[in-house]
């Protein structure tokens, strides 16, 4: 007899000693089948919590500051990119971070710009080493936001953003706002420029820099705006802007040196075009330079940078712990003390919890109340013009 | 057999340069593939030739007028000042420590191109660098009230010199080491005077490598980033920059032109390279 043959006699001859029938069969399997199920819900139910623990909420106030904070320590790290430390206080805001809630900080590439914050984000997909939070313009927001880089968070004090500031679907919000100022080095050149008409004179000769091109660097795209406005044009027609840093550099007052922290102290570019707050923080950090900013008065221009999660980042908790301390008011004070101007600026005013010595340390009010933002469509037709004309005017 | 024993040879040599051909693929091959298809795509995934027909208009025209005259420019003048010192070190009168020190130097200098280049050189020809200093004080002579500028494209070929001639150097002394003296000799002995040596015998000798190490230098100059970056902060319109615009800025963001600048560059070397081969044909007509 075969094998097989042999196994079937002898299960069939055991299947009649046990008097096993059909209906026997399935009631046992009917019962293992139930115990199975009841004993398994415990555990099912406990890996559903952990998934759900796994994906953080979609708004901040959901949970209590403790329970993110405890959440955010099981990742122990929150990788940020292109914060350089003198940069709106970022320096104090990593440092404040990290010892507050004990979570680590690695900043990559400090000196980044927003295409390379967004490239990281797709090339470094499911990588250990992906940024966890970005800080980028607003236009690499928009794009980001449409190309699904990022994700939605509504963090406790999103209603208190400005509705101009922030994408209306949660992927991103301004963080900080500036406006274009000049920082004078008042070692080298001891009149200080009030106006832009000022900067054509001729003691300037050599003298004035932007912070790079137009075309590359958001700050001196600003410069551009800031002196269409003060020269007859508007923020939808930057073309006198391009035209009077035409005439600018046919006086000779123009240098196209990248105007870098270095560059200042060392009097290789006395008159910086660059951020307020950048101007400001300099003058902190290079005493012997004896920096001076002066906002021009006849064309007030400002930009904010967006703060966005990346939505495939590996530390999904840190990176919501890390937006809540920035909008919370602790975070949004710090970026004050980097002299740049906070999102929820105008609700802390209301509310006074300002400092005074805060607010003595930035130019006047009156001043910034006169600040003029781009929209997306302004801002897409000024780059379009810029990268037409301005090589043919400004460049060689 | 024999045949056997050959075939057999061939696929053990072969595996012998796989590495490379991986690497080459992987690092060279790969990416230059992914930029060409790149230039000719749109968002969608379709295929246009609008970026391509870009680089006709405005700003990228002048980018590559300017890229090529500089790199034509840097290429030239580093080719004669490069034959020019590397022969006068190399010649017989000169003592031997100077072509050991000119080579070693030239080794450091041909590779220091960068940021780095252009941070010395803004401190030493910029608005307030040491030289400028030194001639408007001691000279009284300001070349920036005469129109000069470091930031220029004039600036720009200045500094790029500091490279190309040392590299040149490097390149050109095995072929000036092949000139054999005993040539020189028979040539004067029979009454050649030393223009008639240079015009008839010694430069169609050294032709041929001329024209590959001119070639050389222009690839070196066109594509040359950091240096005119740090230097000018991109006002001066070069294609690698622009490409840098397109490609890693805060302001502009179109990587599918940036390709297709890419790709233009890859045409233009292409060019240089159908002129290259005929020339470089006729001038090594002797030596067939």
């Amino acid at each position: 007899m075969e094998d097989f043959q042999e196994q079937e006699y002898e299960f069939l001859r055991r299947l009649e000693e046990e008097k096993l029938d059909r209906r026997k069969l399935l009631r046992r399997g009917l019962v293992a089948g139930a115990g199975l199920t009841i004993l398994s819900m415990p555990a099912g139910a406990l890996a559903a919590r952990r998934k759900a623990l796994a994906n953080p909420p979609l708004r901040g106030g959901a949970l209590s500051l403790k329970e993110w904070v405890a959440q955010a320590k099981k990742e122990g790290t929150l990788n940020t990119i292109a914060l350089p430390p003198d940069w709106a206080n970022y320096g104090e805001i990593m440092s404040t971070f990290t010892k507050k809630y004990g979570i680590k900080i690695s900043n990559d590439n400090p000196d980044g710009s927003s295409a390379q914050e967004n490239q990281a984000v797709r090339s470094l997909k499911g990588d250990p080493r992906a940024p966890d939070v970005l800080d980028v313009s607003p236009s690499f927001a928009q794009a980001g936001a449409n190309e699904g880089l990022y994700a939605k968070f509504f963090t406790k004090n999103f209603a208190k953003v400005p509705r101009a500031m922030k994408d209306g679907r949660g992927f991103w919000v301004a963080d900080y706002w500036g406006v274009t100022s000049f920082g004078v080095n008042t070692a080298v050149v001891s009149n200080i420029p009030k106006t832009w008409q000022d900067l054509l004179k001729p003691e300037y000769k050599n003298k004035v820099a932007l912070n790079g091109s137009p075309l590359t660097s958001g700050s001196a795209q600003a410069g551009v705006f800031a002196a269409a406005l003060a020269n007859g044009g508007s923020l939808a027609n930057v073309g006198p802007g391009i035209d009077f840093f035409a005439k600018l550099k046919s006086a000779g007052n123009f240098i196209p040196v990248q105007a870098t922290p270095q560059t200042i102290a060392s009097g290789q570019t006395p008159i910086t075009i660059d951020w307020d707050y950048l101007n400001l923080a300099y003058g902190k950090e290079f005493p012997a330079a004896k920096i001076k900013t002066s906002i021009p008065s006849d064309g007030v221009y400002g930009a904010y940078y967006c703060q966005a999660i990346n939505a495939t980042g590996p530390h999904p908790w840190a990176a919501r712990l890390w937006q809540e301390f920035l909008y919370s008011d602790q975070g949004q004070l710090l970026w004050l003390k980097g002299y740049s101007h906070p999102a929820l600026f105008t609700d802390m005013t209301r509310r006074k919890v300002v400092p005074k010595a805060l607010t003595a340390a930035l130019p006047s009010a009156a001043v910034y109340s006169k600040v003029k933002f781009a929209s997306p469509s302004q801002n897409t037709k000024a780059k379009e013009t810029v990268a037409t004309d301005w090589p043919k005017k400004v460049g060689s | 057999m024999e045949t056997g024993r050959t075939r057999r040879r061939l696929p053990l040599a072969y595996l012998g340069v796989l590495p490379f051909f991986l690497y080459a693929t992987a690092f060279l091959f790969w990416p230059a593939a992914k930029v060409m298809f790149g230039a000719f795509q749109d968002d969608a995934g379709g295929l246009t030739l609008d970026h391509v027909q870009k680089l006709f208009d405005e700003p990228y025209r002048t980018a590559f007028k300017n890229s090529i005259e500089v790199s034509l420019v840097t290429a030239g003048l580093g080719a004669v000042f490069g034959l020019l010192l590397a022969y006068a070190a190399i010649r017989e009168g000169t003592p031997r420590f100077v072509r050991a020190g000119l080579t070693t130097f030239s080794g450091v200098a041909a590779n220091f191109a960068g940021i780095p280049l252009a941070a010395a050189f803004i401190a030493t020809l910029g608005t307030i660098g040491v030289v400028t200093q030194f001639m408007t004080e001691q000279l009284g002579f300001n070349p920036y009230d005469h129109g000069f500028s470091v930031f220029s494209k004039t600036g720009i070929e200045i500094v790029y010199l500091y490279f190309q001639i040392p590299l040149m150097i490097l390149v050109i002394a095995p072929a000036i080491d092949g000139l054999r003296r005993e040539w020189r000799e028979a040539a004067s002995s029979l009454g050649a005077s030393s223009w008639q040596f240079w015009r008839h015998v010694g430069i169609p000798i050294m032709t041929p490598s001329i024209l590959s190490a001119f070639v050389l230098l222009f690839g070196n100059s066109f594509s040359a980033y950091a240096t005119a970056y740090g230097l000018t902060g991109g006002s001066v319109g070069l294609v690698p920059i622009t490409i840098g615009f397109y490609l890693s800025g805060n302001v502009l963001d179109d990587p599918h032109l940036g390709q297709a600048l890419a790709f233009g560059m890859l045409v233009v070397l292409a060019l240089m390279m159908l002129l290259y081969i005929p020339l470089q044909r006729r001038a090594s007509r002797w030596s067939r």
